[in-house]
């Protein structure tokens, strides 16, 4: 394998708009070098972003990094560049395991088995999708030579694990240091909340938030502008946004200023989605 | 130029910006009036005390939060937004606006008629 690495490495260096960053990157990926697979593959993209097979293997190696919200936001891309894009089907479908949408990842995974009727991984994924068990691994290698996934017979890690049983945020970026679902009162429901120097804070934001949602509804009505959806605010130093997942929950979503607000609301809106489905699953 | 020449002056800077429905300023600690340019129908006193109330909470939160005092938040709903700077001097620059507002340029325009209150 090293020796591949160096030759396409090589290839690389000769022609560096050559579609070879795919197989180095992952090659480097499977070798556990995640760093260097991380350039090689965000190199690659700065040359071919509307390429899917790029946007897809960025995805793996970020999910490897388990940074997988970003993994999230490559394969939607890949998707839409190709709607039918087998890697990425398939690497939704596990991000939605890992956060217990296991209504989400089947519906993935038979898109993928459209497109791909002969895929046996695809088959056996949707097999194990079916029976409440999840992949364990970043699926797929190169997706034209993506393996079948192994069975699964190790206990599933906590994020895993049935809706149920997880954390609200589990899998999502942040979740233990810039996520907080709260109940009106104010009552911690999930989720943390670390400052700079990294002490817990969580507490003390949720009494101050105590309230917020009621008083937000209050103001909307007052001037007639229906439903509210959200609050962003700005902060010398970081941003935040809230918004009201189900009735009167509040989440809050908190990033430092190099997170333009834009990201931050739809970093929300995923928090959200998982906030209401734990919500939901418990009652 | 008075007070209140100034206050007029910051109003209408934020009024002129299309899919703006009015503009308040408002004392952040007691939520009163201090001047004001809406359309008819809001009712800016009611408003101007849940806007106080709400950015006292924002603050304290997001100073608990350790990301520092808020420069401008937006509260966003489906049929419009309210948008607000608070003033180092403890004075709301509010906007209520439509819900295709250009909410950069509404910022843009509070935060100058904020340097002229302040």
């Amino acid at each position: 394998m090293a020796d591949e690495i160096k030759k396409l490495s090589s290839q690389l260096a000769q022609d560096p708009d050559s579609l070879v960053f795919l197989r180095l990157a992952e090659l480097l990926r499977h070798k556990g070098q995640l760093d260097s697979a991380h350039r090689v593959a965000v190199t690659g993209l700065e040359r071919h972003p509307h390429l899917a097979d790029a946007h897809d293997l960025f995805a793996r190696i970020l999910a490897d990094k388990h940074d997988y919200e970003r993994a999230f936001d490559e394969w939607d891309m890949a998707l839409r560049i190709a709607p039918t894009h087998i890697g990425a089907l398939k690497g939704l479908a596990f991000l939605y395991f890992k956060v217990g949408d296991v209504e989400q990842a089947a519906a993935h995974l038979e898109a993928a088995q459209r497109a791909a009727p002969d895929d046996q991984g695809v088959a056996q994924a949707l097999a194990l999708a079916r029976g409440g068990q999840v992949p364990q691994d970043t699926p797929g290698t190169a997706p034209a030579a993506a393996p079948s996934p192994a069975p699964v017979e190790e206990p599933l890690p906590a994020a895993a694990q049935p809706l149920e049983e997880a954390r609200v945020f589990a899998g999502l970026e942040g979740a233990e240091e810039g996520l907080l679902l709260l109940d009106a009162s104010g009552r911690v429901l999930g989720g943390a909340l670390k400052n700079a120097q990294g002490q817990d804070v969580t507490d003390a934001v949720a009494a101050y938030l105590a309230g917020v949602s009621q008083e937000a509804a209050r103001t909307t009505k007052l001037l007639g502008l229906g439903k509210w959806t959200g609050v962003a605010a700005e902060g010398r130093s970081g941003h935040v946004h809230l918004t009201a997942p189900t009735g009167d929950a509040l989440l809050l979503v908190v990033r430092d200023r190099a997170v333009p607000m834009g990201r931050l609301a739809i970093i929300a809106q995923r928090a959200a989605g998982a906030a209401r489905r734990w919500l939901e699953a418990h009652g | 130029m008075t007070a209140t020449a100034g206050y007029g002056q910051a109003l209408d800077l934020i009024t002129r910006v299309g899919g703006v429905r009015g503009a308040m300023l408002v004392s952040a600690e007691d939520g009163i009036v201090v001047a004001e340019q809406l359309m008819e129908g809001i009712k800016g006193s009611a408003v101007a005390a849940l806007a106080a109330s709400l950015a006292t909470r924002l603050r304290r939160a997001m100073e608990a939060a350790g990301v520092g005092a808020s420069l401008f938040w937006h509260l966003q709903a489906e049929g419009g937004a309210l948008l607000v700077v608070p003033t180092p001097n403890g004075i709301l620059v509010v906007a209520v606006a439509e819900p295709d507002v250009n909410v950069g340029l509404v910022r843009l325009e509070l935060l100058r008629a904020a340097e002229v209150v302040r």
